[in-house]
């Protein structure tokens, strides 16, 4: 039998370890992926807030910090690398596609940034929001690790930034086919690039589950735009006065 | 095995990557450049890598769980949000529809004018 004094170490091992982080991070997705299969992909139930809404809850009973949390969890954030690495596959075998309307796309991805960051640093600048908080969601559409380097970069919050990314990401899974039916666009090349371009690696998951070539242009403009945003944030952002 | 290669692989170009960018000073992060790199090498060796097939079907297919990490810091930016949360949500909701459509619209009527004007020149 274990002793309450027994108990209380063992508590001071796992909610210190980073086994735990880790798992509960896995366990919380896996639940969060169930539920999403069991309601037959509704978009509403997109995986990633059942497992963020699963995790803050686990975290504020147990009072984990989110610091020993990311202990663990930091090798699942650690992946969002050689995942982005990893998009060069989808790149290679779609290639012949996406030479055919090379132009079109890349006349969207350069507009597509520039709107990307205008649009909600114009909004937040018109409903009030601090400077810290416009320039933190100026890189908003952009994949994680790339929007953290730009909010560093323009003075931004790089850790709030993430947030603002991840929920992004999760409102335009959740829109992005009604939205597509509202405009009855058909093209799955032109709704992977839109998808891509607004809603980075979140979106293009709900991409590759809705048509393999959909995913394929999404996974494309997330990287191209990372890449266009990367070089134009900074430039666009001084060029408007809004740094 | 395939598996672990692959995923090598994909560490090796990304620490290329993250080298190159360094040393280049360039603004973009290593992954995109590693991405880049990657793709290069699968145009030369038409895309004979196989071992990097699997990795990355692997990687990509749960390709939202790598965000979650990031999306529970959320916690530790409560108060900040809710103290400018209506700004921040409506720039984000309508920012992302915004986005969305115009990028939409755009793809939409550039691959229409194009595949338009190569039709004319036949």
């Amino acid at each position: 039998m274990m002793t309450d004094g027994d108990l209380a170490s063992l508590w001071v091992y796992l909610s210190a370890s980073p086994l735990t982080g880790l798992t509960v991070t896995l366990l919380a997705y896996s639940i969060g992926y169930r539920l999403y299969v069991y309601a037959n992909r509704n978009p509403l139930l997109n995986p990633v807030v059942t497992a963020i809404a699963v995790l803050i809850t686990f975290l504020q009973v147990t009072d984990i910090s989110y610091a020993s949390y990311f202990e663990g969890a930091q090798f699942v954030h650690f992946l969002l690398g050689p995942a982005t690495v990893a998009l060069a596959v989808p790149l290679y075998q779609q290639c012949a596609k996406i030479k055919e309307r090379l132009l079109p796309l890349v006349i969207t991805l350069v507009s597509g940034a520039i709107v990307g960051a205008g649009s909600s640093v114009g909004i937040a600048w018109l409903l009030g929001a601090s400077r810290e908080t416009q320039l933190s969601l100026a890189p908003k559409s952009v994949t994680t690790p790339v929007a953290m380097g730009i909010s560093e970069q323009i003075g931004g919050l790089p850790s709030l930034t993430a947030v603002l990314v991840v929920a992004t990401g999760i409102i335009g899974a959740v829109i992005g086919t009604t939205l597509f039916r509202l405009m009855r666009i058909e093209d799955e090349a032109v709704k992977g690039v839109a998808m891509g371009i607004a809603a980075h690696g979140i979106g293009t998951a709900r991409a590759f589950q809705v048509n393999k070539e959909m995913g394929a242009f999404s996974g494309l403009a997330m990287a191209l735009s990372a890449f266009a945003s990367a070089v134009m944030l900074p430039w666009f952002l001084h060029a408007t006065g809004v740094r | 095995m395939k598996f672990l290669n692959g995923l090598t692989l994909l560490l090796i170009y990304q620490l290329a990557g993250e080298i190159g960018v360094r040393a280049l000073q360039w603004p973009i992060p290593g992954p995109v450049l590693g991405m880049l790199l990657l793709f290069l090498t699968l145009l030369l060796r038409k895309g004979r890598v196989s071992s990097v097939d699997v990795a990355s079907t692997a990687l990509l297919s749960h390709l939202s769980l790598l965000f979650v990490p990031a999306g529970v810091g959320m916690m530790v930016h409560f108060n900040y949000l809710a103290d400018e949360w209506l700004p921040i949500v409506v720039a984000l909701v309508l920012g992302t529809v915004v986005t969305m459509m115009i990028s939409a619209a755009i793809m939409q009527g550039a691959s229409q004018l194009f595949s338009s004007g190569l039709r004319n020149d036949d």
